[in-house]
């Protein structure tokens, strides 16, 4: 599974892309930011207030309990400011 | 059409191609978004545009479609720019041409509404203090949000 991070999150984490494979109690996006957050002091500040994150799983906006399988693209950012 | 690009463009230009020829066009209505010097009380001297390439191009096809299937439109261009940029620079261009003034107006607002909630763009701000990320505006969700509260009064 590929994880994408951008903006401060990109910062935070220390990455901006890295492919993992998390264990298999991790079936959708809610757990597998519960998962990530475990990876490194960084990825748990940059994952710590999810008010202030958004998710995209093979770059469609997802929800907590949006599935998420081995070969997903998901990408972690913080609300955009474009325009 | 959308175009996703570093370089800058040339708003006249632009709007000429894109109605060219045709001639069922009665109006057309651009924006062009500018880095403001002033933000929040803080000059700043440069900002650089991070996005999400392949889900960037995604989401402006999808609310320009958007915007198709809600107004009659003959012609639409959207081109965000990504990157370093200065004060003054160009950020972003919306074109849209209509048969009528009305539909023009209205489309060219929604798209610039809901593509800075939708379409995955952060600005890095950099000021005297350093560099920081721009916080998303609430009012920014409260004006792409009102073009859902007219379908819903519609739908009534």
């Amino acid at each position: 599974m590929k994880i994408l991070y951008f903006a401060w999150l990109k910062t935070k984490t220390g990455v901006g892309a890295e492919e993992v494979t998390p264990p298999e109690s991790v079936t959708d996006v809610a757990s597998l930011i519960a998962w990530l957050r475990t990876r490194s002091p960084g990825h748990g500040a940059a994952l710590a207030d999810l008010s202030v994150v958004r998710v995209a799983v093979n770059q469609e906006f997802a929800r907590p309990t949006d599935p998420v399988r081995p070969g997903d693209e998901v990408a972690l950012f913080p609300p955009m400011t474009g325009g | 059409m959308i175009r996703v690009q570093q370089e800058d463009f040339d708003p006249a230009a632009e709007v000429e191609r894109l109605v060219a020829g045709n001639r069922a066009i009665g109006g057309v209505v651009s924006f062009t978004g500018l880095v403001r010097e002033m933000s929040d009380g803080r000059a700043i001297r440069a900002m650089t545009l991070e996005h999400y390439p392949g889900m960037t191009e995604k989401m402006l096809r999808e609310i320009e479609a958007e915007a198709n299937r809600r107004w009659p439109l003959e012609a639409s261009l959207i081109v965000h720019r990504y990157g370093r940029l200065a004060a003054g620079d160009r950020i972003v261009l919306v074109v849209v041409a209509s048969a009528h003034r009305q539909a023009a107006f209205e489309a060219c607002a929604f798209l610039v509404d809901w593509l800075k909630t939708r379409a995955p763009f952060w600005k890095l701000e950099e000021t005297d203090a350093g560099a920081e990320w721009v916080e998303a505006r609430a009012s920014d969700d409260a004006a792409a949000g009102r073009w859902l509260a007219a379908d819903t009064k519609a739908a009534e």
